[in-house]
Order: structure tokens, then sequence, then C-alpha cells
């Protein structure tokens, strides 16, 4: 018996952590599970507050995770939306514009602005450019009979569809015969449909602007909002868009814009507002960029262009949501820290005050493993609770979040089950100690405890 | 006269309090037999309540040796005096130590689920010695709902669930009222009787009356040590 005793007792001290664990049967556990419910509903208002603290680090990880996830989501659906082959190239006003014109020594006509002469340098000099789409864009009203919108009119090619992934709903584009015989054809867009055909389909109806009429023949799809993430003066509601042939609006409008702003009219000579560029090869992108800028630079004195790559966008928005994700975390790994001090600080408040039950405990055959597992498992209880009210709460904010303020929210799927993991291990890390400190505790002092 | 479930042989205790040597035990030597009730009595710092910490498996002697039911558990590790505890002994506490967030029929059951006795077999043991207690309407009770006599007798059941060999009682009825302190000490006579080994601490000459044999102590060595 004594050697039996011998053995079971310098065997508990070798195996150590393993013997700890392989002591742990599911019988034990549940009884510890049950006891540690027991001792935690005695102090309720206690518990409760302690696992505020893990609820409210795991919900802002899932919440925050879920409105980063879903913001970043749109930007890369709207840079997407510009095409990630795609090098566009738009006219701006140069910014000493005023005092040209001021001068008056050529004209007052302002001139500025990409050039067909642009897009023949472009096409001539630089090898791996597919396809270009020239744009001149207007601003004008579109009549039906007395109905009226304010829209921005583009004339163009009739590839544009394909190139800025802008699908026609119903109808059709126009094509390259409508390009040729510069017909009086148009293309609507779908938000626009409200305001001017309320009723009944546009198609193979007429609208007019200015003086002239065009035979609605296709509606392009709506889109969410401008795909533009810069905006100049001219484009500013471009969520009407209607779509005429680049030879029709050359015709129709000439080279020589002239706009009335508060009270003094202006005029503008501009032969393309925008020039979209296919690069064939999408690893080719960058470098080509590079090599149109320089052309540009080159051939146009004032900086009466901008250049837009939606790839170095998409991927300068990746790069945005990495640091996003690493603030998150260190966020999210503060506010689980803290919630795990609560823990364990708690933890030690319980372990002194319960002294005496440690006491009896162990006068009453109870291992210093046993203990330990008993105030582990409280511990574990408390930030396991706290992990699943937080993964509801986490759940529910982000969907009031896109209810009420109208944000795109997005709940990865392995979020709720990873911060349910990480505040599952901040109970065990932070509840060892105390649990340690109170299986260590000398059976006699500890019956002494008051 | 029986063999002897617990022995100690020149057993000595020495605590380090500073720069101070304190001898608590000074070899202290005795034998207790099989159905013997001892009262161990004695003036304060005399090592009483060593002596009863070093019987009860709490605390190991610095030299001498303790033989437990036949086996010396003076040098045991930690995990196994934890297990002689539990199959050996029963503790009966002057202030009852009940765990108080647990039910009087739970409180029983304590030493039980430490030997990982299956539920439902706990569960029937322990109601029977609850009952045997006269605590038979009060199984679902919190100790706090209990007077100080009914605690001390769950107590008692829970010293008594594990079947051991001797149930050391600290000052049993030092906490207690004289009507009380004697339902106790008939309890205890009751389970000596029917051949339960008991050694009580006590300082109440009139307690250690009951007794069958009267062990004194004085400054850690054994002054006296009489049956009666």
């Amino acid at each position: 018996m004594a050697a039996t005793l011998q053995s079971a007792g310098s065997q508990g001290k070798k195996g150590g952590v393993i013997a700890f664990f392989r002591s742990i049967d599911l019988v034990r556990l549940s009884r510890a599970m049950r006891l540690g419910v027991k001792s935690l509903w005695m102090h309720r208002l206690r518990s409760l507050l302690t696992v505020m603290g893990i609820v409210f680090g795991v919900c802002s990880v899932i919440a925050m995770l879920a409105i980063g996830e879903g913001a970043s989501f749109e930007a890369q659906e709207q840079i997407s939306r510009l095409g990630s082959q795609n090098i566009i190239l738009r006219s701006l006003k140069p910014p000493d514009q005023q005092k040209v014109s001021d001068q008056g020594s050529q004209s007052f006509v302002l001139q500025y602005g990409l050039t067909y002469l642009d897009i023949e340098r472009i096409r001539e000099t630089i090898p791996g450019v597919s396809i270009i789409v020239p744009n001149r864009l207007m601003r004008d009203y579109v009549w039906n009979i007395s109905r009226r919108v304010d829209c921005e009119i583009t004339g163009t090619v009739p590839w544009y569809p394909s190139m800025r992934n802008h699908r026609v709903q119903s109808g059709r584009f126009f094509t390259q015969n409508d390009l040729d015989e510069r017909t009086d054809v148009c293309v609507l867009g779908a938000e626009m449909l409200p305001g001017l055909f309320p009723l009944d389909s546009p198609i193979g109806r007429d609208v007019r602007v200015g003086g002239a009429y065009y035979r609605v023949i296709g509606v392009m799809e709506a889109r969410a909002k401008p795909a533009r993430t810069e905006e100049g003066d001219s484009n500013k509601s471009a969520a009407y868009q209607m779509f005429i042939p680049l030879t029709t609006a050359t015709t129709r409008y000439g080279e020589t814009l002239i706009k009335q702003r508060s009270g003094s009219f202006e005029a503008e000579r501009v032969q393309l507002h925008e020039i979209t560029i296919r690069v064939a090869n999408r690893e080719e992108v960058i470098v080509v960029a590079e090599a149109i800028k320089d052309l540009m630079l080159h051939h146009h004195k004032k900086k009466d262009y901008e250049m837009t790559v939606p790839l170095e966008l998409l991927k300068q928005a990746e790069r945005t949501k990495q640091i996003f994700n690493v603030v998150l975390g260190s966020i999210a790994a503060i506010s689980l820290l803290v919630g795990g001090i609560g823990i364990m600080n708690i933890m030690l408040a319980t372990v002194t005050e319960r002294t005496r039950e440690i006491g009896i405990r162990r006068a009453l055959g109870a291992r210093q493993r046993d203990i330990a597992m008993q105030f582990l498992v409280e511990a574990v209880l408390l930030s396991g609770t706290g992990g699943i009210l937080g993964v509801m709460l986490g759940i529910a904010i982000p969907f009031f979040v896109s209810h009420f303020a109208g944000m795109k929210t997005i709940i990865t799927f392995w979020s709720p089950p990873m911060a349910f993991g990480i505040s599952a291990i901040v109970g065990s890390v932070f509840g060892l100690y105390p649990a340690l400190r109170a299986s260590r505790m000398d059976p006699v002092e500890a019956l002494r405890h008051e | 006269m029986s063999n002897a479930i617990l022995e100690c042989c020149d057993v000595r205790k020495t605590y380090q309090m500073g720069p101070v040597t304190v001898n608590a035990l000074r070899g202290v030597s005795f034998a207790i037999h099989e159905g013997d009730f001892v009262s161990i009595m004695g003036p304060s710092g005399c090592g009483k309540s060593t002596l009863l910490n070093l019987l009860g498996c709490l605390d190991r002697p610095s030299t001498g040796r303790y033989l437990l039911g036949g086996d010396d558990v003076s040098q045991l590790e930690d995990d196994a005096l934890s297990a002689i505890r539990g199959t050996r002994l029963g503790f009966i506490f002057q202030s009852y130590n009940l765990i108080q967030q647990l039910s009087v029929v739970e409180n029983i059951e304590v030493p039980l689920y430490y030997q990982g006795r299956p539920e439902a077999e706990s569960r029937e043991r322990a109601i029977e010695l609850a009952t045997r207690v006269g605590l038979a309407q009060r199984l679902d009770h919190r100790p706090f709902e209990l007077s100080g006599g009914q605690q001390q007798r769950v107590a008692i059941a829970r010293a008594l669930v594990n079947d051991p060999l001797v149930i050391l009682a600290d000052e049993p009825t030092g906490n207690l009222d004289s009507s009380s302190g004697e339902e106790i000490l008939k309890l205890f006579t009751d389970l000596n009787r029917l051949g339960k080994t008991l050694i009580m601490v006590t300082h109440d000459p009139d307690t250690a009356q009951i007794c069958s044999r009267g062990i004194r102590l004085r400054d850690g060595v054994v002054e006296s040590d009489s049956r009666r």
C-alpha cells in the first residue's frame, strides 16, 4: 500500500502539466462546471460585470471587422467597375485658367484637355494597348415632352459597355454603323427612367436634347453610385447618364462648349473629356501607365488632365484594408486584454475570498489539480459566457448598422468563431495564475483563514 | 486489544519563524487502536493544533514516523496525502467548515466527489448519513439556513461518508451551546460504540470525560496518557 502511494505521489509530480490534462475526464469536468456555475451564480452581479468586459471585447471585434469588411468591399466594387485593366485619362481645367482668360491674349475661349492627337500618340507609341475609348461629356437637359432630367450626356464608342463593366439592361447599345452614320440614337441610364418614362418602356421613343431628337435604343443597368472616385465640377450628378455616338456628339455640339455660370458665359474648347485605355495584359498595367504618364507630360505643357489607374487604386484599397485590419486587430486585442485582466482580477479576489473553502476541500481529499481545475473552469465559464453573448451582440450590431446607417457590413464566416476562440483562450490564460495560486495554498494556512 | 491503526513514533515538528526556530512538537509517541475514543488536551501553545494537523495529514512531521493504517505516511507527496485524507480520515472542525454554496446533501458528498465515485452511489450514501444524523428533512437546505448544532451534524455526516479509519474532531462543541454540544457528544459516543475510532481535541475537562482515553500535551511532549 505504501509503495503504491509513493509511486502515485511521485507520478503526480513528474507528470506535471501532462498529468493534469490526463486527469481531466468528462465526468469530473461536467461536475466541475456545475460547481462553477453554482459559485458564479452566488455572485451574480459580480460575474455579470466581469463577463461584460469580454462581451464588449468580442462584440467589438466582430462588429468592427464586419463594418470594415463591408466598407472595403464597397470601395473595391467601385474600383473594379472602372475595370482593373483600364487606365483612365480625364480632361481637367488647368488651375491657372482664370489668369489666362483674364489676360485674354489669344481668345476668350479656353482651350484645354485631351485631344484626338493624344489617342493617336498613345496608339502609335505604346505597345500592349488594345482598345481606346474616347468620351465627350456634355451637361444638358433631356426632355420627354414635358418631363425633364438634368443629365450628363456621354458621346462615346460602341465598345464602351464592355470596357467599363457597364451592362445593357434592355435594348442594345449603338454599333459601329451608328457611329459611322452619325445617327441620332441614344442609350439611357436606368436611373433616369422614373423621371423621364415613369410608365412605359422608353425603347423606340424619342427624347429631346436642345433642338435635336434622339431615338432611345437601349437602357443601361443602374449603378449604385458613380464610379468616379474624384469628381470634377462638370460631372457632379453623374447618376443620370445618357449615351450617344461620339460622332453624333461632335456634330451636334461642335468642340466649343458654352456654360452659363453665375451670370457670365464661359466658353471652353475640349476635344475629349475622357479616354479609357485597356491594357491587354493585367501585369503590364502599371508599366503602361508610367509610359502614358511620360508621354502626356511631354505633350501637355499645362496639367490639364488627370490620370486614374483603377488597379493602383485597388492595390491601394487593399493596403488600406490591411492597415485597417492591423489597427482593428490591435484594438480588439487590447479590449480582450482588458477583459482578461478583469477576469484575472475577479478570480484573484474570489480565490482570496474562498481561501477557507479551499482549505476545507483540501482537507476532504481534493488534490492541488482538483482545486486548480475548479477555479480554471470558473474563469473559462466567465469568458466563455462573455464570448457567446459577445458573438450574439457582435452579429446583431452590424445588422443594425446596415439597417439604420445604411452602411454595408459583411460578417465573415470566420470572425465569430475566432472571436469566441480568443475569448476562451483569454479566460484560460488569465484564469491560470489565480487557479495555480489557489491550488498551491497550504491547507493548514487556508483552514485557519478567516 | 486490536492492532494500532495509528501510530506516532518520536514525531517532531519545528517551524522557522524568521530567525527563531519554534519546536512545536519535541518527540511525541503514542499508538491508537481501533475503537479508541481519545481526547487530546493541553494548554494553548502546547502543540495540540500542530499534532492534529500532522494526524490529519495536512502537514508533514519534520522527523519521526507516522503510521496510519499500517503505512508510513510521514513523508508522502502532496497528491498521495490528499488521497489519504480523502479515504482514511474524517474531519470535524470547531467552526463546522461547511461549503456555503452547497446544500446539506452536497456538502456530505464532497469527500466522495474527490474520489471520483459515481454520483448516484454518492447521493444515496449522503442521504443515508444525513438521515442517520437526523437531517432527513433538510437535505436541500444551505448551511446558513441551519442552526450551529445542525451544521455540526452535517459535518459529522460528511466525516463519516468515506468510512474513515479515524475521525479527527477539533473542539467540535466549542461553538455550540451546552444542549447542542451534548447532542453532538452523544452522537460521538454512539459512533464509538459502533466501533468508530475518534480523536477529539478539547480544552474542556467535562467533554474529555466521555472519552475512553485522555492524552495530555505540554510543551510539545506527551505529559500523560491515561485510560478510564
